[in-house]
C-alpha cells in the first residue's frame, strides 16, 4: 500500500502507531485551492513514483496507474508469490478517477490537432481499466482482469468480487484493491458539494465540518486454500455485503438504511454475530451526513452496544476508490497486532449517537474480528468482515 | 452457472427499442459516429428527477424499464452494469468548466453525474431498489464482467431476477480525441453495408444502452439461455483463443461442431479483423457467420448489442440478412457463440443456447 | 424588487434546467423546496453558485441556504440586503 502516511505497509503501521497524520498542504498538482484545502497527499512526483516502481522513464503512466503498480508489487512480494503463472491469477482493481489525473492537464491539447507528442499515449490511459491493464502487464497477471467503480465503496466491491471469483473456482488467487490519485477534478467536485473541511477532518465529532481528500493505492492478495498451502495467512475475509441506500444521488439517508443492510448481509455471509466484532473501522469521512447516517446504522445493528470503533480518515484523508482497500489492510493489521487505531481530532461527542470513537492507541485486547465499512455516491454501501485465521 | 434471458431493453443506432421489430429496416447513418435512435422519455421518467439527467442516463432508464416490463418483474434482486467511460458528457462538461473558469463558479450537477456508477445508482433510485448494485468499468470487459457477476449471483441462489446492462455514449469531442490515435477510419464515407469489405485501418464509432433481465427461471418471455462467458486478455496465439473457446464448450459438453451460428465483432479495422477470420475460416467454418458492428458502431460495451442480436436470432429462429456473412448454413439454431474484441486487447466469448 | 424577482425566475429556470416551466408559472412566494417547486439539496448548491456568479454574494455555509431559498421573494430580499 501507498498513501500519505507511508510508501508501504511497514511505514503506514509506524504512522498509525505514532498518531502521525498525513494531512497537509497540496504540493504536486496546481490548483487555486491549494492553500485553502488540506489533503492527504503522497509526497512523490510521478517521475519518482516511476522509479519507485522500478520502471524506465519512458514507461511512465498516469499517477493512478503508478500508485496501483507500487502497491501491487508490495502485495505480491509480501504474499511470497514468485511465479505468477503457478496458479490462475487475476486482478480486480477499483478506481474512481482513472486517468483523469492526466486528462485534466492535457484535455485541450488532445482536442488541438496542431499539437502532438508522445503524450498522445495518455488518451487511452483515460479509461479506468487502463490502470488495471498497466498493473497486470508489469506483473504478468493475465487470467482475469476487471475494474470496479462505485465511487467511495469501489475497492470494498473489488475485494468482494475477487473473493467470489475464488469461491466459484474461476481463479486460484486474485489481487484485489484500488487506486486513486489526487486530481483537480475531484477537489473541485467535492468543493461544489461544500463538504471539504478547511481544517483537518474530525470524524464523528459534533463540530465536524467535512472531509479531507487523499490519494492512495492498496491491494490485498486473496488465495484459495490450494494456492495458500504452507504460507503465512494474514487473515480471512469472512463476510461481505453490498446494498444500495436508494435515497439520494449523493447523500446518505439519515437512518443509514443502506449501510444497515450492507452490514447485515456481511454478518449473514460470515455467520458471526455483532457481539463477535472487536473493532469497527468506520467509513467515518467527517461529513455531517455520513457520520450521522453510518453511526445511526451502527447503533441500530449493535443495539447501542458498539465495540471499539474509529475512522482512520484523519490519517490518510478520504482516498475514494482506494479507501476500502487501505482500510481493509488496516483491519488486517489490527488483527495481526491486536491494535486499535485512534480516531484523530475528536473532541465533542455527537448527541445523536450512543458511542464515542476510540481516541488512543489501544493494545489492550485481542482482536479477532474487524468490521470495515465503505459507502459511496449513488447510495452504494459496502461492509467487509476480516477475521483471524485459525 | 446458467441464466435465462427473460427481458431485453436496448437503445442503439438501430430501431431496437421497439421489441416487436427485429432489424426489418436497417438505418444507415451518414456518419463515422453512429448516434442512438432515442425514444420519447416521457413515460419512463419522472420530470423532477430527469431534468438533470444526461442522455446516457435517460437512455439507460428507458431501456431497463422496457426490459423489466418484458420480463414481468418490478424490482430486480441485483443490478450490475458495465461502462467503460461512464457518463462522458457530464465528465467533459465538468472538466471543461474547471479549465475554462479556472476552478471557479462550478456547480455540482455535472460532477455528481460524472461518477461512473451514476446509471446503476439512478436505476436503483427510481425503483427504490436497495439490493446489490455494482458497476464495472474495464474497457471491453465492462459489460462482460457484469454478465459474469450476474451468472455468479444467480448461482449463489439468493437472487431470482437480476438486471445486467452495458452503456456507453459517444460525444463529439471524444470522437475527435480518439480519432487522433487511429480509432476511426480516415475515409470520408463509410457506407454501412461496406464496412466489412474495407481493407483500411480504423472503425466507426458507436454507442448504446443494453439491458437484460437474467433469471434462473424459464418463462414465456425467455429468449435464450446464457450458458457461459469467458474473457481472454491479450491472447498471444490462435491456439490460446481456440483452447479458451474449447474450455467453455467442453464445460457444457459441446464441441466446435455444435455451434450453429457465430456472432463476430468484425468492425472493418484491417488490424484486428484477422482474429475473426481465423475463427470463421477455421474451427467455425461449418457454422453460419454473422456480424453487427456496422449497425451499432465500435464501442466498449458493444457486447450488449451482440447479446441482443444472438438472443433474438435464437428466439425467432431467424437471421436478418443485414447481419449475415455468406449463406445461412443451418436450419435450426440451437447454439450461438459470440466472439467480440475491443482493440485486440479484450476478447470475450459468450455461449447462448435455445431454451 | 419586482424586476429582481423576474430576473431571478429566469436565472433559476436556466440554472436548474426547469425547461418545462415559464416565469409566470412560478409564484414568487411559493416554497422552492419540498412541496412547491420540488427542489432538493443539489439545487440548493446550484443556487449558492448562482448567487455568487450572478450577484457577487458568497454563502459560506450551505445550511444558511434553507432560510435564503425559502421562496424567490426571500432570495431577492437577501440579494438586496447583501448587495455591495
Amino acid at each position: 500500500m501507498i498513501s500519505a502516511i507511508g510508501n508501504n505497509v511497514a511505514e503506514s503501521l509506524a504512522s498509525l502507531e505514532n498518531s502521525k497524520s498525513g494531512i497537509g498542504t497540496l504540493e504536486n498538482i496546481r490548483s487555486r485551492h491549494k492553500t485553502i484545502i488540506p489533503v492527504g497527499e503522497i509526497k512523490a512526483s510521478n517521475e519518482e513514483l516511476t522509479a519507485m516502481a522500478g520502471l524506465r522513464p519512458d514507461q511512465q503512466s498516469t499517477r493512478t496507474a503508478l500508485l496501483g503498480l507500487i502497491a501491487v508489487q508490495e502485495a505480491l512480494s509480501s504474499s511470497g508469490i514468485s511465479d505468477i503463472k503457478e496458479f490462475r491469477t487475476g486482478i480486480i482493481s477499483a478506481t474512481s478517477v482513472g486517468g483523469m489525473c492526466t486528462t485534466e492537464d492535457l484535455w485541450y491539447d488532445y482536442l488541438d490537432k496542431e499539437k502532438s507528442g508522445p503524450w498522445l499515449k495518455y488518451i487511452e490511459a483515460h479509461e479506468c481499466g487502463d490502470s488495471t491493464e498497466f498493473i497486470a502487464d508489469h506483473t504478468g497477471i493475465k487470467d482475469y482482469l476487471s475494474t470496479i467503480s462505485t465511487a467511495c465503496s469501489s475497492s470494498a466491491n473489488a475485494i468482494m468480487f475477487g473473493a467470489r471469483l475464488i469461491k466459484h473456482g474461476i481463479l486460484d488467487r486474485v489481487v484485489v484493491g484500488g487506486t486513486d490519485s489526487m486530481t483537480r477534478f475531484t477537489i473541485n467536485g467535492f468543493m461544489t458539494l461544500m463538504i471539504l473541511d478547511k481544517e483537518k477532518c474530525k470524524p464523528f465529532d459534533a463540530e465536524r465540518q467535512g472531509l479531507n481528500l487523499g490519494e492512495a493505492a492498496g491491494f490485498i492478495v486473496i488465495e484459495s486454500e490450494k494456492a495458500s498451502k504452507g504460507k503465512e495467512i494474514y487473515a480471512e475475509l469472512s463476510g461481505y455485503g453490498n446494498s444500495n441506500d436508494a435515497f439520494h444521488q449523493t447523500a446518505s439517508s439519515p437512518d443509514g438504511a443502506g449501510a444497515y443492510l450492507a452490514m447485515e448481509k456481511a454478518f449473514k455471509v460470515s455467520g458471526l454475530k455483532p457481539t463477535d466484532i472487536d473493532y469497527i473501522n468506520a467509513h467515518g469521512t467527517g461529513t455531517s451526513i455520513n457520520d450521522l447516517s453510518e453511526g445511526t446504522a451502527i447503533d441500530k445493528l449493535f443495539s447501542k452496544n458498539v465495540p471499539s470503533i474509529s475512522s482512520t480518515k484523519a490519517f490518510t484523508g478520504h482516498t475514494l476508490a482506494a479507501c476500502a482497500a487501505i482500510e481493509g489492510i488496516f483491519s488486517i493489521l489490527a488483527i495481526k497486532n491486536n491494535m486499535i487505531f485512534p480516531n484523530l481530532n475528536y473532541e465533542n461527542p455527537m448527541t445523536e449517537l450512543s458511542f464515542k470513537p476510540s481516541t488512543i492507541q489501544d493494545k489492550s485486547k485481542k482482536i479477532n474480528h474487524v468490521l470495515s465499512n465503505s459507502f459511496g455516491f449513488g447510495g452504494n454501501t459496502s461492509a467487509l468482515i476480516f477475521s483471524r485465521h485459525n | 452457472m446458467e441464466a435465462y434471458i427473460n427481458g431485453i431493453g436496448i437503445i442503439s443506432p438501430q430501431q431496437t427499442f421497439d421489441t416487436a421489430d427485429f432489424l426489418t429496416e436497417v438505418v444507415e447513418h451518414n456518419s463515422k459516429s453512429l448516434p442512438c435512435i432515442e425514444p420519447s422519455y416521457q413515460e419512463f421518467l419522472n420530470p423532477v428527477l430527469s431534468r438533470r439527467m444526461a442522455r446516457i442516463i435517460k437512455m439507460s432508464i428507458a431501456a431497463s424499464s422496457v426490459c423489466f416490463k418484458e420480463a414481468n418483474i418490478s424490482i430486480p434482486d441485483a443490478i450490475m452494469t458495465g461502462t467503460a467511460l461512464g457518463c462522458l458528457e457530464d465528465t467533459e462538461k465538468f472538466l471543461s468548466a474547471i479549465i475554462e473558469n479556472d476552478e471557479q463558479f462550478l456547480t455540482p450537477t455535472s460532477f455528481i453525474q460524472s461518477t461512473h456508477n451514476t446509471v446503476s445508482a439512478q436505476i436503483a433510485l427510481q425503483l427504490k431498489c436497495m439490493n446489490y448494485n455494482f458497476t464495472y468499468v474495464h474497457k471491453g470487459f465492462s459489460f462482460e464482467s457484469a454478465v459474469l457477476d450476474g451468472l455468479m449471483t444467480l448461482a449463489e441462489g439468493e437472487a431470482k431476477n437480476i438486471l445486467v446492462g452495458g452503456h456507453d455514449e459517444m460525444t463529439d469531442k471524444y470522437f475527435r480525441v480518439c480519432d487522433r490515435i487511429g480509432y476511426w477510419k480516415k475515409e470520408e464515407n463509410v457506407p454501412t453495408m461496406e464496412l466489412i469489405n474495407m481493407k483500411s485501418d480504423g472503425s466507426i464509432a458507436g454507442e448504446g444502452a443494453s439491458f437484460f433481465v437474467l433469471s434462473n427461471e424459464k418463462t414465456e418471455s425467455s429468449y435464450a439461455v446464457l450458458r457461459g462467458i469467458k474473457a481472454i486478455y491479450k491472447p498471444q496465439s490462435k491456439q490460446e483463443i481456440e483452447s479458451k473457446i474449447a474450455e467453455l464448450l467442453h464445460s457444457k459438453e459441446l464441441t466446435f461442431n455444435d455451434i450453429d451460428l457465430v456472432v463476430y465483432g468484425i468492425n472493418g479495422d484491417a488490424r484486428f479483423d484477422k482474429t475473426y477470420n481465423i475463427l470463421k475460416d477455421g474451427i467455425f467454418k461449418n457454422s453460419t457467420s454473422t456480424y453487427f458492428k456496422h449497425l451499432c458502431g465500435e464501442y466498449q460495451t458493444s457486447g450488449g448489442f451482440a447479446m441482443w442480436l444472438a438472443s433474438n436470432i435464437i428466439k425467432r429462429q431467424m437471421v436478418p440478412s443485414a447481419v449475415l456473412i455468406g449463406e445461412n448454413k443451418t436450419k435450426q439454431i440451437k447454439n450461438v457463440l459470440i466472439y467480440n474484441t475491443f482493440l485486440d486487447t479484450n476478447h470475450a466469448v459468450f455461449l447462448l443456447s435455445q431454451c | 424588487m419586482d424586476a429582481l424577482i423576474d430576473q431571478l425566475k429566469g436565472e433559476i429556470i436556466e440554472q436548474l434546467n426547469l425547461e418545462d416551466l415559464k416565469k409566470e408559472d412560478i409564484d414568487a412566494d411559493a416554497t422552492l423546496f419540498g412541496e412547491g417547486l420540488g427542489l432538493d439539496s443539489i439545487d440548493a448548491l446550484e443556487l449558492i453558485v448562482l448567487l455568487e456568479k450572478n450577484h457577487g454574494i458568497k454563502v459560506a455555509n450551505p445550511a444558511d441556504g434553507k432560510k435564503i431559498f425559502q421562496s424567490i421573494r426571500t432570495m431577492a430580499e437577501f440579494i438586496q440586503a447583501n448587495k455591495k
